[in-house]
Formats: structure tokens, C-alpha cells, sequence
């Protein structure tokens, strides 16, 4: 091939790759524009005060909002001890054997598993066979489960970057396992342990397929008090009005999901920004 | 100090018993959908499920052949992954090869962005955005179609496919890239001839992993793609898949124990094996076939 020929592929190659990039780039700016062009003249203080309604006008995402907060609080608190928990285990106790290389295996094919097959298995064990109804415990106890194996990676991640002679130097100072855990490895790791707790409230703060499954997804025109109440989402709200014909419905929905994103991109950008921040220790 | 090591001992053993709930998890998921299919299985022959090409559960007569599920799952797979990869693929190669620092430092955290955004919101971009848009370019579509759900679940996963083959290009010593370059190659032909090669375990698994969960994928098909199974790989019809069909059976008023509440638990058990197999096939690819430097 000539030189010319192969500079020109070179760069065809190059335009294909901008492409691609403003590709991307171009559907996130559509996809933001189109959602507020519909949705943010529905937002006003009412739309956060109100319940579901049948008058679109009328309906608001206070159940949802509330409902939310209790099933991502509680959810990533669950999640949370036992992730970090298990990671501190696999990373400082666990002996190298058989044993403890299916627990690894086990962890990472839990991340692939589709939401929607915890949803089954939050409706089997904790709607019906603990009778917990669909509530918010159950709710939340299924979310946790789901996030479970994005907090136990990242707090690997994290506990692994503490440096060997850190916990060396404390062993020498005649300290106990437990004791180099807590006052030397995790104040260590903590920024790479916050980051994967805030990747779980974004997981769980937006996930919807499992708690449809388990029932979630009925119109709620109260408040909940506490963990054995019915509830709502703001996921799931959105989909209850997206899933009407109505197109006042669908504007309606456009409202829910400025706020869902906001928040949820508020909550990734704060991850993303730590990491960042602390990558270079990693 | 014999209180300090007891203490020792029991955090130790605290930590094991969390490390037992994964594992339980596990085999609660085998357990559940074991015992609920093989319930299923005594009414419909296994054979008949798996060749089955009608799909009624809801209506008389009944009928349960879970192909027309599958099609559409494989329907949703084919297209977006004619979206999610190709632009994925590209965009890895920009960032890791091509963008300056500054770039990169803001463009891959706008395209991680996008991978953060919840499937809710791609399910409604689905139908206000894109099914209007194809049906302006082909007007007898139907409202629901298959089409419409693959390109959001396709644009939903290139930012994994990005940031997974990114990572694997970023491993590929910088010595290979340089050594080619000696040689008077064109950076197109170090990345096509270097780059990919060095980096293609990792890139195909990030496919497979994309795959996988366009499989998995609920909410924008349950939105936008219809819920009429169908024996067809057409897009432009209304089509539902298995996860698609496992929210409108727990949407209704399905008894527990009847037929068609345990064909749920079939549907889920078959969705649950295919990802299982996906995701360990992807783990053997690295394994198999990582370079080492």
C-alpha cells in the first residue's frame, strides 16, 4: 500500500473515532433536553407535596421521594456491613484455599446476575416465606442483596491498596489483627470504601426491575412510617406513570425523572471525583 | 489479654458468617427456582418448553413454548449490540489512544455519566424519543417494538463496553506501541495491528459482559418493546422477552402456585443459566486468553 493511501485510512480512522465520541455525546445531550423540555414545567413545590392522582395535574412524588429514602438508607446500611465485612475477610483473614476461591468466584458471579432474578427472590423468601408482605423491608433487604457484590469488590479494591509495610510496622508495635484492621487498614481504604458505598446508593436509588417484581409498583396516597409499610419509589412511580397512554402522563413522568437523574448524577459525580482524587494512591 | 484474643477470635468468625450470606444467596436463587421449574415441569414437558413456539400462558389455550421469549431476547442482543459495540469499541480507542490528558479527563466522566443514568430513563427515552423517530422514518411500526427498546439498551451499554476495553487497551505496555512505531507504522495500523491484538481478551469479554446484560435487561423492555411474544427476529413488531414477561406476570393478579405463576419461575430459571454461562464463558476468555507482560 502506498504511504498516501495508508496516511488516508489513518485518518478516515480518526473521524470515525470523533464520530463515535460525538455519537455519545450527543444522545446524552438529546436525551437531557428532551426530559426538561417535557417535565420541568411540572415541577413546582405541589409536584414534591403530592400523592399519586388519577389527574396527572394533580399527582406528585412525595410517597415516591419518602419511599426512596427509606429503601436506599436502609438498603446500603445492610449492604454495607456485610460488604465491607466480607471484603475485610477475603482480603485479610481468609486462607488461600479451594474454599476461599469459590467465595471469590461465588462474589463475582453475583454482580452478573440480572436484577430482575433478585426481585424473584426477594418476592420468594422475604414477601412470602418470612411474610414480610410488600413492604419496605422487603424492599430494601432485596436491593441490598443486589448491591451487595458492588460494595464487596470495591472495598477489596480498597483494602488492597493499604500499603504491606503500614500493617507491618503496626503488627511490630505489638498490635492484634483486629486492632491493625480497624485503626490502621480501614481508616486507610476508607475513600475507596466510601466510593463504592455511594456507587450502591446510586445502583439502588435508581434500580427499578426487582422491586416491580416484588410488588412495589402500586399507586401508594400515604406517607410510610416505618419498615413494614407499603411503599413506593421514585423508579417505580415513573415507570407507573411512563407505562400509562396519556401523553399528560408521560410530562408527568418527564418531571419524576429530572429529579431522579439530578440526583443520581449529583451521587455518581461525587463518586467519580473521589475516586479520581484518590486514584493516584491506588 | 485471654479477653483481647477471644475478642479476636469471634471478629474473626463474625466476618466468616458474612462471607457465608453470599454464598447463600447463591443457592437461595438455585433453591427458589429449582424447586418452583420442577413443579412446572411436571405439567409441561421440558421438551416442550424448550421447542415450543407459542408462548400463551395468560390465555386459553395454553400454550408454553418459551421460544418467542428467547426471540425477543436475541432480538434486543442482535441490534444493540450493533450499537453498543461498534461505538463502544471506538470510543475506547479514542480515550486510551488518542485523547489528549485534558480531553479524556473530561469526556470519559461524561460517557460514565451516561452508564449511571437508571434503565427507567432509557426505557422512557425509548418510547418518547426513539420509537417516534422510526416511526417517522417507517410509518407502519407499531407503537411497542423491538427496535426502539435494542438501540436504548444498546446506548445504555457502550459506556461498559467502553470503560472494560478501555482498561484492557490501557494494560498493553507502552513499549509495544513504540517498537511498532519504529518500524514507520501509521497509528491506525498500531492500533489495529498492536493495540486490539494485545488488548483483545479483555475487549471481548467487555462484549460478552454487554451481551449479557441486554439479556438481563427489564425496564426499557418491559416500557417500550411490547408484550406480544412472538416466533420472529423482526424489530419492527411488538415483541416480549424473558425479563419482559417476567414483570407482566408479577404485575397481574397470577395465584401463587397456579401454572402460570410457576412458568415465571421456568422463564427465570432458563434467564438465570443463559447469564450464568455468558458470565463464566467471559471469565474463561481472559483467563484462556490474557497476554502477560
Amino acid at each position: 500500500m502506498s504511504l498516501k493511501k495508508r496516511k488516508n485510512a489513518d485518518r478516515i480512522f480518526y473521524v470515525m473515532l470523533v464520530l463515535a465520541i460525538i455519537f455519545t455525546l450527543f444522545i446524552l445531550v438529546l436525551l437531557f433536553s428532551d426530559i426538561f423540555k417535557k417535565g420541568l414545567s411540572h415541577l413546582n413545590l405541589d409536584f414534591f407535596n403530592s400523592f399519586s392522582s388519577r389527574f396527572p395535574n394533580k399527582s406528585g412524588i412525595r410517597a415516591a421521594l419518602l419511599g426512596s429514602l427509606w429503601t436506599v438508607i436502609l438498603s446500603v446500611l445492610i449492604a454495607t456491613v456485610l460488604g465491607i465485612g466480607t471484603a475485610i475477610y477475603l482480603e485479610e483473614y481468609a486462607p488461600k484455599n479451594k474454599f476461599t476461591s469459590i467465595l471469590k468466584v461465588n462474589i463475582s458471579n453475583l454482580a452478573g446476575i440480572p436484577s430482575v432474578i433478585y426481585g424473584i427472590l426477594g418476592l420468594s423468601i422475604f414477601v412470602r416465606y418470612l411474610n414480610f408482605g410488600r413492604t419496605i423491608i422487603s424492599g430494601s433487604l432485596t436491593l441490598a442483596l443486589l448491591i451487595l457484590p458492588t460494595i464487596i469488590v470495591s472495598s477489596q479494591e480498597a483494602l488492597k491498596t493499604v500499603p504491606k509495610e503500614m500493617k507491618e510496622g503496626s503488627y511490630a508495635l505489638g498490635a492484634t489483627k483486629w486492632q491493625t484492621i480497624k485503626k490502621i487498614v480501614l481508616p486507610y481504604s476508607f475513600p475507596g470504601i466510601l466510593t463504592g458505598m455511594i456507587l450502591g446508593v446510586s445502583r439502588a436509588f435508581g434500580e427499578s426491575a426487582p422491586l416491580v417484581v416484588i410488588g412495589g409498583a402500586a399507586s401508594i396516597w400515604f406517607q410510610p412510617k416505618g419498615i413494614f409499610d407499603e411503599f413506593t419509589t421514585l423508579p417505580l412511580q415513573i415507570f407507573n406513570w411512563a407505562a400509562r397512554p396519556q401523553a399528560e402522563f408521560q410530562n408527568i413522568a418527564a418531571a419524576g425523572i429530572i429529579v431522579l437523574l439530578v440526583l443520581v448524577v449529583i451521587i455518581n459525580l461525587t463518586a467519580i471525583l473521589l475516586r479520581n482524587r484518590y486514584q493516584d494512591r491506588m | 489479654m485471654k479477653l483481647n484474643l477471644n475478642k479476636e477470635k469471634i471478629i474473626e468468625n463474625t466476618l466468616f458468617v458474612m462471607n457465608l450470606i453470599s454464598i447463600l444467596i447463591t443457592i437461595s436463587i438455585f433453591i427458589i427456582l429449582f424447586s418452583e421449574s420442577i413443579m412446572f415441569f411436571k405439567k409441561t414437558p421440558l421438551l416442550t418448553f424448550l421447542t415450543g413456539t407459542s408462548w400463551t400462558p395468560l390465555f386459553k389455550p395454553q400454550n408454553f413454548g418459551v421460544l418467542p421469549l428467547v426471540l425477543g431476547t436475541f432480538t434486543i442482543v442482535i441490534f444493540s449490540s450493533f450499537i453498543s459495540i461498534p461505538i463502544g469499541l471506538l470510543s475506547a480507542i479514542y480515550i486510551s489512544e488518542y485523547a489528549s490528558r485534558k480531553v479524556r479527563s473530561i469526556v470519559k466522566p461524561i460517557i460514565e455519566i451516561l452508564g449511571g443514568i437508571p434503565s427507567i430513563v432509557y426505557g422512557y427515552f425509548a418510547l418518547n424519543m426513539i420509537t417516534p423517530i422510526i416511526r417517522n422514518i417507517i410509518p407502519n411500526v407499531s407503537i411497542y417494538n423491538a427496535l426502539s427498546a435494542a438501540i436504548a439498551v444498546g446506548i445504555m451499554t457502550i459506556p461498559m463496553v467502553m470503560s472494560l476495553s478501555e482498561d484492557a487497551m490501557k494494560a498493553v505496555p507502552k513499549s509495544l506501541r513504540e517498537n511498532a512505531y519504529a518500524l514507520g507504522l501509521t497509528k491506525f495500523e498500531v492500533v489495529i495491528g498492536v493495540v486490539i491484538p494485545a488488548a483483545f481478551s479483555g475487549i471481548v469479554a467487555s462484549f460478552i459482559l454487554a451481551i449479557s446484560r441486554a439479556i438481563g435487561e427489564t425496564m426499557i423492555v418491559a416500557l417500550a418493546a411490547g408484550s406480544t411474544p412472538k416466533f420472529t427476529l423482526n424489530p419492527f413488531e411488538s415483541i416480549q422477552t424473558m425479563t419482559g414477561f417476567i414483570v407482566q406476570i408479577t404485575q397481574g393478579d397470577v395465584v401463587e402456585g397456579s401454572i402460570e405463576s410457576q412458568s415465571l419461575y421456568a422463564v427465570a430459571m432458563l434467564l438465570f443459566l443463559i447469564t450464568l454461562g455468558m458470565n463464566l464463558f467471559s471469565k474463561y476468555i481472559v483467563d484462556k486468553y490474557r497476554e502477560e507482560y
